[in-house]
């Protein structure tokens, strides 16, 4: 039978009421608070759930197809990758440390985002933010796995991606920082999540990861990282929007969310800021070849970008949060803050680090006039110095951990770089300590929570850290080499300067016999 | 303010000194000493003495530094919780007040890595 | 006025894209970075589909533009025939 179609298909608004509004149903025999039982408890009031609307107005249908065309691009690419040998068109294998860092710190957080946005769409009573934090679950797992699909090519040649999806996240000392924010996030309400994850990360700050790590891949020739990234980066458009969206609902639908919601959005900007400081030193010291530095980068999707997004929340009430003052400070010394320690701690790292060169010094002075010439320069003049006698510097004693982001106290104060930011707080008796404003001002408001904090460091000492069985009496113990063992680094191999590493030196073989008949 | 949640929101905190198999926590920064990126953090007994904490613990991790050797201990300045503090070489942690996560500051005017803070 | 941008893989179906965006808004400034293409326009910025159809010659689904989409900045408002970012204040 030829059935001919006449009426045109649906329009997109026409066809998004159907596929969401349409699919909702009333509960019957439980009452509806017994069903969506965490709708309320944060405080957040909703009249109706209707006003809520996806802007791009994905429905399932669509969604499917557009995703599977992504995922055959992706997974073309990874094969001419593979077949092609692309890791030997790397810039210098050290930018690997760059991707170690991605895979261990931010791909199993993907994982926690699918888990994360999966529970938000239950908990919703709304169908509009249940089906778009349906779809952003699916896509958040997707790209847990297309991360570690496009990086185990890498783990086939090079030290240090065996481990880091899974085992290291919850156990190396600096990975506590991103895992930290997440673990964070998911044990608030949904709500909270929504701000956390959705706005505060999603749109405020998600643009300072993935554009400049993703244009940095490129520039350093990472085929495979370029392509998960924008694969996983055409996803990330929509899930800004969908935290926008969030904001504007609640702000929209009763004054009393004012308060709550600018309580969230100080202190999810402050947790991402710091967290981002990781990306911070990433772009300004582990791209052999840079894009734009940290300050560029900041000035642009930040203070522009995120400038225009809060003169518009202004109509509802929302001020720029305090923070922000002190991160126009910040942004001209955290990277060179963070990887001083990254290498003077690069012997407890599941990654190489290096020390500057000169041509790379010169960037960063043109990059930095104010703040690297006079503060940084020297410092690592001298390292180099001690490295070249063959005494390169590690610590030997563990550092002092901020109790809510976790970094170790490395700031400074917002008035002296010359000066270790110092907070101190007391809750029931006990002492916390705080690495800035930002931080103490969050434990503070929240102390039950963060006393319950896993600090790497605490954990190291209580003897927590060591493989099973380990005896920490016996003779000539090296808490160290256990603690490495523990988190499946292995010492002399994943660890340590990357001058001298088994990388630096296959790397160079490789390229030799790539470009010779040998 | 307290923790929003479904339920009486109560948990014990995780460092707690009786998880240290009878030491202490004890975090110690040195300053304009950039070398050492943060304020370091040691396991330490409430029994010892502060000339050993010197003279042992702080050496073993700040020995390193060429001007740790020039500091000469009756001119520093210490501080703990942001606070003149003024320690007793020859009694213990624990009999003058230093409790387990306290933070202390040393200070030694005139040696800052020779000018770079390093 | 605030700057709404936003941004595209560097490829040969996002081509005729941003030069439709670049016809149809006078005023926006393309900005070229490594594999990555940005189009920032003070207030709003519009994508057309006719325009679009016009220079690939076969129907195109705006909602295509998410296969190769990076970022945007701005309040958006999709229907069939537009794909609008604007800050409105």
């Amino acid at each position: 039978m030829d059935m001919k179609a006449n009426k045109k298909k649906l329009g997109l608004k026409e066809k998004y009421a159907h596929m969401t509004r349409g699919l909702d149903w009333e509960t019957t025999y439980q009452p509806k608070e017994k069903v969506f039982p965490q709708a309320t408890f944060e405080g957040i009031k909703v009249h109706d759930w209707d006003k809520w609307e996806d802007p791009f107005r994905l429905t399932m249908d669509a969604y499917w197809k557009y995703q599977a065309e992504k995922e055959r691009k992706l997974y073309a690419v990874l094969d001419a990758f593979a077949q092609n040998n692309g890791h030997l068109g790397l810039t210098d294998a050290r930018y690997l440390s760059a991707v170690k860092l991605f895979l261990t710190g931010i791909s199993p957080l993907e994982y926690v985002a699918h888990r994360g946005f999966a529970a938000a769409g239950r908990n919703f009573p709304g169908v509009g933010p249940r089906v778009a934090c349906l779809m952003q679950s699916i896509d958040e797992v997707r790209h847990a796995q297309t991360q570690i699909h496009a990086l185990s090519n890498y783990n086939k040649f090079y030290e240090g991606f065996h481990a880091g999806a899974t085992h290291q996240i919850e156990r190396v000392w600096y990975l506590s920082v991103p895992k930290s924010f997440f673990d964070d996030a998911f044990s608030a309400g949904p709500f909270e999540w929504m701000i956390a994850i959705g706005f505060s990360f999603e749109y405020v700050l998600t643009n300072l990861l993935f554009v400049p790590f993703m244009s940095g891949a490129a520039y350093n020739g990472d085929m495979a990282t370029v392509t998960f990234g924008f694969s996983a980066q055409s996803d990330e458009a929509r899930h800004m929007t969908l935290g926008l969206e969030c904001i504007k609902f609640m702000l929209e639908q009763d004054p009393d969310n004012l308060p709550i919601v600018q309580k969230w959005i100080d202190k999810w900007a402050w947790r991402g800021i710091r967290v981002l400081s990781l990306v911070a030193t990433m772009m300004d010291y582990m791209l052999p070849k840079r894009v734009m530095s940290w300050k560029e980068a900041w000035e642009i999707y930040f203070e522009q970008n995120g400038g225009a997004l809060f003169n518009d929340l202004a109509k509802y009430g929302i001020k720029v949060p305090e923070c922000i003052t002190q991160c126009t400070v910040d942004k001209e010394h955290i990277s060179h803050q963070i990887w001083l320690t990254l290498c003077t701690h690069g012997h407890a790292m599941a990654l190489h680090t290096w020390l500057p060169n000169a041509d790379e010094m010169d960037w960063l002075s043109a990059k930095y006039p104010n703040t690297f010439d006079k503060y940084y320069r020297p410092r690592f003049e001298k390292l180099q110095e001690l490295a070249d006698k063959g005494e390169r510097f590690y610590a030997n004693t563990l550092p002092m951990l901020c109790q809510v982001c976790q970094i170790p106290m490395l700031f400074t104060e917002p008035d002296d770089p010359t000066k270790i930011c110092y907070r101190e707080s007391e809750y029931q008796g006990e002492k916390y300590h705080t690495c800035s404003d930002g931080c103490k001002h969050i434990f503070d408001d929240e102390p039950e929570k963060y006393i319950q904090a896993w600090l790497p460091v605490h954990q190291v000492y209580m003897g927590n850290c060591w493989p099973e069985g380990t005896d920490p009496t016996v003779e000539g113990f090296n808490p160290l080499a256990k603690y490495l063992e523990w988190c499946h680094i292995e010492d002399g191999k994943d660890n340590c300067d990357y001058e001298g590493s088994s990388d630096q030196a296959n790397f160079a073989a490789w390229r030799g016999v790539a470009t010779q008949n040998v | 303010m307290a923790v929003k949640a479904l339920y009486d929101y109560q948990f014990p905190a995780l460092d707690t000194q009786d998880k240290f198999h009878g030491n202490q926590l004890l975090y110690v920064g040195w300053d304009d000493h950039f070398l050492f990126a943060a304020p370091l953090a040691f396991t330490v007994s409430p029994n010892a003495k502060f000339s050993e904490l010197v003279g042992q613990t702080l050496t073993f991790a700040y020995g390193r530094h060429p001007d740790w050797a020039k500091i000469d201990f009756s001119k520093v300045v210490w501080l703990k919780s942001g606070k003149p503090f003024q320690p007793e070489m020859n009694k213990t942690l624990a009999e003058q007040g230093i409790k387990h996560k306290d933070a202390l500051r040393l200070q030694t005017p005139g040696l800052n890595g020779n000018g770079t803070n390093f | 006025m605030s700057t709404v941008f936003i941004a595209f893989q560097t490829n040969e179906d996002t081509r005729p894209i941003v030069e439709s965006i670049l016809a149809d808004n006078p005023g926006s400034v393309l900005d070229e970075q490594p594999a990555m293409v940005k189009i920032n326009a003070e207030g709003s910025l519009v994508i057309k589909r006719e325009s679009i159809e016009e220079r690939i010659g076969r129907d195109f689904d705006l909602q295509e533009l998410q296969i190769n989409l990076i970022t945007i900045s701005g309040h958006l408002d999709e229907d069939d025939d537009t794909f609008t970012l604007s800050w409105k204040n």
